[in-house]
């Protein structure tokens, strides 16, 4: 553990990509193969499942700490992370210990499922056994969301430096189903064991947004899809291996039954990237019927009649068994639509329509339908690029539609998490609905440090009621909100729930009474056709 | 169950309470109270003055030279022999008198006597005594040494006026020796490789614990305007602090390479620190126990030093004085005061408008900040409040967010000439 704190301190010191890099090829180089292998683990979201929740944890360390849970409790929203209050609140060790991050990785496994009283003696040995710095990480280790400031795509980088293993190639090892603690670090970076790779996906190529289209150049040179409000998913059908994969490399393919029978008509050695949606026949329904579906690892009948699940294919990676990703997408599109079009009618599968053009102009009035197709807007993608691994500028670019915007007053205010600690930063808000005012989302994100510190200030000073974190503050601060889409939701008070909300400007200049109503969100809710699916 | 260090502490002035029984306070507690708090500052009636008052009054006490305790605009001022030099160099022509650390004077029926804080040089407690019964007034202490101010003296009282600014279980501080350590192995690490070392620190008080920390056979050590005119006060009243200079036009990282910068927080990141080249950047306070608050300045190094007292010290302290009644001030109030009757102290909240060590000092950023209402309610137990930074007049310095008054108080910013 003392290694991985030490790579852990190096990474939290900087914020430079170029030490971060360098700190971690340092660490892949050096420290033990079982070692690297859970930090790649890691650092890709391979985490084991968890051994301990959150109120034991804060309730045995309040008790090794010689302090009373509501303390803890009260001192967690203060310092913004649990990991962070336990190790500062447990006293000094009274031992060391030696233990890899294997050895604590495999410890925390074992503890798995265990009775409480078992568990509870392991954790508080070992909150003895490390210091502060590694009690912080072992803590973190248990709760989860460990991202050490480091992107997969930067750990791949440091990982190819360290090896000399290409990192496109080393991208695609990394990637489908394997767990850390079951597998050597030569077998996970080495050469390709054709039984394990069955069911494993190519990395995402992935786009960046763009809002000057016309210096793309020659509008022949690129194709232009719908960019659908569904879920990105990779479609692998190989030998022994029938599999769905979302972008965050989650097997899903237990999730979408309807998607089976595709398993019966497609060629074997094929790899297809496509938009998983909720379909209505002829096109897409709103993404809130899709999310009915989300999560939930088993899908009753009603749901799969009324939301069946259908595949838009945008590009084919692989077909029998060759690798398609080096080859222009004109190309692969060709042969894409030659695959889909041999297969029997009535399967939920279809290539995502190309969008015509001759120029940018007409282009844009196209984009301005977006909303009618059930789309957040278009794709452009370059006809000679290849399937790249990440975002690469300059190939494949999101031209979305503009988001839409509200007017709201704060209503409540919370503190955030993380470097967000100590900061209020989680707002929730109201619009006017007759003489009241009715809160109908939250919001974190959109302003800056400055702005988060002011009205932090402010928030401090004006606090009216406190339900614990939470303050209730009075409803001046207003604020224009963004957002994707609305639907009907019987969850909310407001009878409405927002897609993707952010803050894009704190309207200093505009009081309360000026706000936005709830009969205006109504109203985007009819004219969306978002009601209730 | 719990582990504050009892009696780590020792009584050093212990008055005898009256009837020899706490419960003598109660009978006391029939005609007024000894201290009362008003929205000018903590008044003593029985004495007709006020303890560090934030609104104009006749005759203050001060109990050391933040500009959140020691404002202008009082008819007198009384501190200690110590802290008179810094009030009176930031609020200029004052009609001041001074008293030794333990004197007694008698005004009206209440005989008063300044103790060590251990906060900054110079910085007291104030006992106030009638009829043999005692408050004390902490202003803001800390009972670690840090080889520069007067160390922490408790007093015995049957009421304690406490700060609380760090009174959470998580801030715990490292030994001086410890946190000096540090800090030279930090500054030799960067001397080494050709970087100058910028350490952002309030300009009374840290600043000078920051010199007096330094391993001077590292380098040289310059400093802000700021911090250079107030070290200059205390020097000037014999205290000892290692020879510095003051960064002039053509003093930068080429004349003075692998040098310890010390500067107010609000110089980090500013045009002001870019003259020295390749730099690290720290920050010396208490907040940077706390990894989010590091991470949002940026740092890549923070020093986790206070001069106010952490969870073990607050406990101590206010065990040490025997109190079973206690106030606090400023800081996390309202957690620290359900854990004072947890301990079975009567314990109470007091609004004021003293400000303990900022967290926006820590984020040296001066937006405009909002008028406070003062509402107790309001900043209860809040997080970490907003602080000015102490504003230092930064004397022509280039540091922009220095000198400038960050929120309208009452001739707060302006306090210097």
């Amino acid at each position: 553990m003392k290694r991985f704190a030490a790579l852990f301190d190096l990474l939290d010191r900087t914020t430079r990509t170029s030490a971060k890099v360098a700190a971690l090829a340092d660490y892949f180089r050096t420290a033990p193969e079982e070692d690297r292998v859970w930090t790649i683990g890691l650092l890709s979201g391979r985490r084991p499942k968890r051994a301990v929740n959150t109120t034991e944890l804060r309730s045995w360390a309040a008790e090794a700490s010689g302090l009373p849970v509501w303390l803890a409790e009260e001192v967690h929203p203060i310092v913004g992370d649990l990991a962070e209050t336990i190790s500062l609140l447990l006293p000094e060790p009274g031992q060391t210990s030696d233990r890899t991050l294997d050895g604590w990785m495999r410890e925390l496994v074992s503890l798995t499922g265990r009775p409480a009283e078992v568990r509870r003696a392991a954790i508080l040995d070992a909150w003895d056994r490390l210091s502060t710095p590694e009690r912080f990480l072992f803590n973190k280790l248990i709760t989860g969301g460990f991202r050490m400031g480091v992107s997969q795509g930067l750990m791949t980088r440091a990982l190819a430096q360290a090896t000399g293993v290409d990192e496109a190639v080393l991208a695609h090892r990394l990637m489908g189903d394997w767990k850390p603690g079951r597998i050597g670090f030569e077998t996970l970076i080495g050469a390709h064991d054709p039984e394990a790779d069955a069911s494993k996906p190519y990395p995402f190529a992935l786009a960046s947004p763009v809002e000057e289209v016309a210096a793309l150049g020659d509008p022949a040179e690129w194709l232009a899809e719908w960019k659908w409000d569904g879920i990105r998913g990779q479609l692998v059908n190989r030998t022994g291996a029938f599999a769905l994969w979302s972008r965050g490399e989650e097997l899903v393919t237990d999730r979408f039954p309807d998607l089976a029978p595709l398993r019966d008509f497609l060629p074997p050695g094929l790899v297809i990237d496509a938009e998983v949606l909720a379909w209505g026949g002829e096109g897409p329904l709103p993404f809130a019927a899709l999310q009915k579906r989300i999560g939930r690892l088993s899908v009753p009948k009603k749901i799969l009649a009324e939301a069946p699940a259908h595949l838009l294919a945008y590009d084919l990676l692989e077909e029998n068994g060759e690798d398609l990703r080096a080859a222009p997408l004109a190309h692969r599109r060709a042969r894409l639509e030659a695959v889909l079009a041999a297969l029997p009618a009535g399967l939920p599968i279809s290539p995502s329509p190309l969008v015509a053009f001759d120029d940018w102009e007409t282009l844009g009035k196209i984009r301005a339908t977006a909303r009618e197709k059930i789309a957040e807007g278009l794709m452009l993608k370059r006809a000679s690029s290849p399937y790249f691994v990440g975002r690469k500028r300059g190939d494949w670019w999101k031209w979305k539609l503009d988001p839409y915007t509200i007017d709201a007053v704060m209503l409540y205010a919370q503190q955030g998490a993380g470097r967000r600690a100590t900061l209020f930063t989680d707002f929730t808000f109201g619009v006017r609905d007759g003489d009241d005012l009715v809160p109908f989302t939250k919001a974190y994100s959109g302003l800056t440090d400055a702005e988060f510190r002011q009205i932090t200030n402010w928030v401090r000073k004006n606090t009216l009621e406190r339900f614990g974190p939470v303050r209730r503050v009075p409803p001046e601060l207003v604020f224009e909100l963004a957002f994707e889409g609305i639907q009907a939701s019987p969850r909310h008070k407001s009878g409405i729930a927002l897609r993707f909300p952010r803050m894009v400007r704190w309207r200093k200049d505009k009081p309360a009474t000026e706000i936005d109503t709830l009969e205006s969100l109504r109203e985007l809710l009819a004219a969306t056709g978002g009601a209730a699916p | 169950m719990c582990r504050i260090p009892l009696g780590r502490l020792k009584i050093v002035h212990r008055a005898p309470l009256a009837g020899g029984s706490r419960c003598a306070i109660l009978p006391s507690m029939a005609r007024d109270p000894l201290l009362t708090f008003t929205d000018r500052g903590i008044f003593c009636l029985a004495g007709d003055f006020h303890i560090d008052p934030w609104r104009p009054v006749e005759r203050a006490l001060i109990t050391h030279g933040h500009s959140d305790h020691a404002r202008p605009g009082h008819g007198a001022y009384l501190a200690t022999e110590g802290s008179a030099p810094v009030i009176r160099y930031r609020l200029g022509d004052i009609r001041l008198k001074t008293i030794r650390y333990g004197e007694t004077r008698r005004i009206g029926s209440v005989t008063v006597s300044f103790h060590p804080a251990g906060h900054v040089p110079g910085s007291a407690q104030i006992r106030v005594e009638r009829d043999g019964e005692v408050w004390v007034v902490s202003g803001d202490y800390k009972v670690a040494e840090d080889g520069l101010s007067e160390p922490f003296e408790p007093v015995a009282c049957h009421s304690f006026i406490s700060e609380c600014t760090f009174g959470l279980p998580v801030f715990r501080w490292k030994p001086q020796a410890e946190l000096a350590a540090q800090l030279n192995r930090w500054w030799a690490a960067n001397a080494a490789e050709g970087r100058t070392s910028i350490v952002g620190a309030y300009t009374l008080g840290k600043a000078q614990r920051l010199l007096v920390s330094a391993d001077l056979s590292i380098g040289p050590i310059l400093t802000h305007g700021a911090v250079e005119a107030t070290t200059a006060v205390l020097r000037a009243q014999g205290l000892a602090l290692p020879p510095t200079t003051h960064v002039a036009p053509g003093i930068d990282g080429k004349s003075h390479p692998g040098a310890l910068v010390i500067a107010p927080p609000s110089a980090l990141g500013t045009p002001w620190a870019t003259r020295f080249g390749p730099a690290a950047e720290a920050f010396a306070s208490g907040w940077m126990a706390l990894r989010g608050v590091r991470r949002r300045r940026g740092l890549a190094q923070g020093f986790v030093m206070s001069d106010h007292a952490d969870w073990d010290g607050l406990n101590a302290a206010i065990r040490a004085t025997g109190a079973e009644r206690i106030f606090v001030t400023h800081g996390y109030t309202a957690i620290f005061r359900r854990w004072l009757e947890d301990q079975g102290f009567e314990a109470g909240i007091v609004a004021t408008e003293y400000e303990g060590e900022s967290l926006d000092a820590a984020e040296a950023e001066a937006g405009p900040l909002i008028e406070p209402d003062a509402g107790a309610e309001a900043v209860e137990g809040a997080a970490p409040e907003e602080d000015t930074a102490e504003a230092d007049p930064a004397a022509g310095e280039a540091a922009p967010a220095e000198g400038k008054p960050r929120r309208r108080r009452p001739a707060a910013g302006d306090a210097r000439t």
